[in-house]
């Protein structure tokens, strides 16, 4: 296990983001980690049946940070993480744009996988962004989808 | 006097972001709901359903939790982001 505290960053921003400054920022003065794992996320054309052209991302600025917070130092607890970086995005995006960006970095892969699939899975049920789209046939707010809360059902926590 | 947050579709359905409550604390989140509804009976289709979440100081809580005068209560669908 780490004995050091785990440095973790987190950022809600409008801006995009450079994925290949953020891998270099977690290889950055770490000689100790085997394995870096990370997820972009990005906008569709296609989701839930429409012609996306755009996505409005509204969150509650007060409890964003705080609760990516909460769902980072979950993965830290449960494995041995050394950095933790996190982006989400807010505000118009366009198709293809970079949603959210989650890099996690440990002494082995296994660790690594898991961590950054739990904040992943955590982040789209706990953390309060609402996607709004502008679509072929007029905007729409999406649906929360019923396999992101079954997701949450293989960390084996109780959450209602 | 407690401060209510709404955000995504409850804030485009009611119109507006936040609403003020005069309602005796501490109470709970489901008398909240009460009370919203009995103010405002066009708001009981959404704040009844089952999905709805809320925040009570930042943090997503259930209907049983008790608010205290001061708090920031937050009521929202379910999220959608990542």
């Amino acid at each position: 296990m780490n004995t050091a505290q785990p440095s973790i960053s987190i950022k809600v921003q409008t801006d995009d983001f450079d994925v290949a400054s953020e891998y270099a920022a977690m290889r950055t003065n770490n000689t100790q980690d085997g394995a870096i794992v990370f997820f972009s996320g990005l906008v569709r054309e296609m989701n839930q049946g429409q012609g996306v052209t755009g996505l409005f991302l509204e969150h509650y600025p007060a409890m964003t940070e705080k609760s990516l917070h909460g769902i980072v130092e979950q993965a830290c607890e449960r494995w041995p993480l050394s950095k933790v970086r996190l982006i989400h995005r807010v505000g118009q995006l366009h198709v293809s744009d970079q949603i959210v960006f989650v890099a996690v970095s440990s002494a082995h892969r296994e660790a690594a996988f898991d961590a950054c699939h739990f904040i992943m899975d955590f982040l789209k049920k706990r953390a309060p962004f609402w996607k709004k789209e502008t679509t072929t046939i007029g905007d729409r707010w999406v649906e929360a989808l019923e396999k992101d809360k079954m997701a949450l059902d293989k960390w084996n926590i109780n959450d209602k | 006097m407690i401060n209510i947050l709404f955000f995504a579709q409850l804030k485009e359905l009611f119109g507006q972001a936040s609403v003020e409550l005069n309602i005796e604390t501490p109470c709970t989140v489901a008398q909240i709901k009460q009370s919203l509804i009995h103010n405002h009976s066009a708001w009981a289709e959404q704040l009844n359903k089952p999905t709805i979440m809320c925040a009570v100081n930042q943090d997503m809580v259930a209907d049983d939790h008790i608010v205290n005068a001061n708090d920031e209560v937050a009521f929202f669908p379910p999220v959608t982001g990542g």
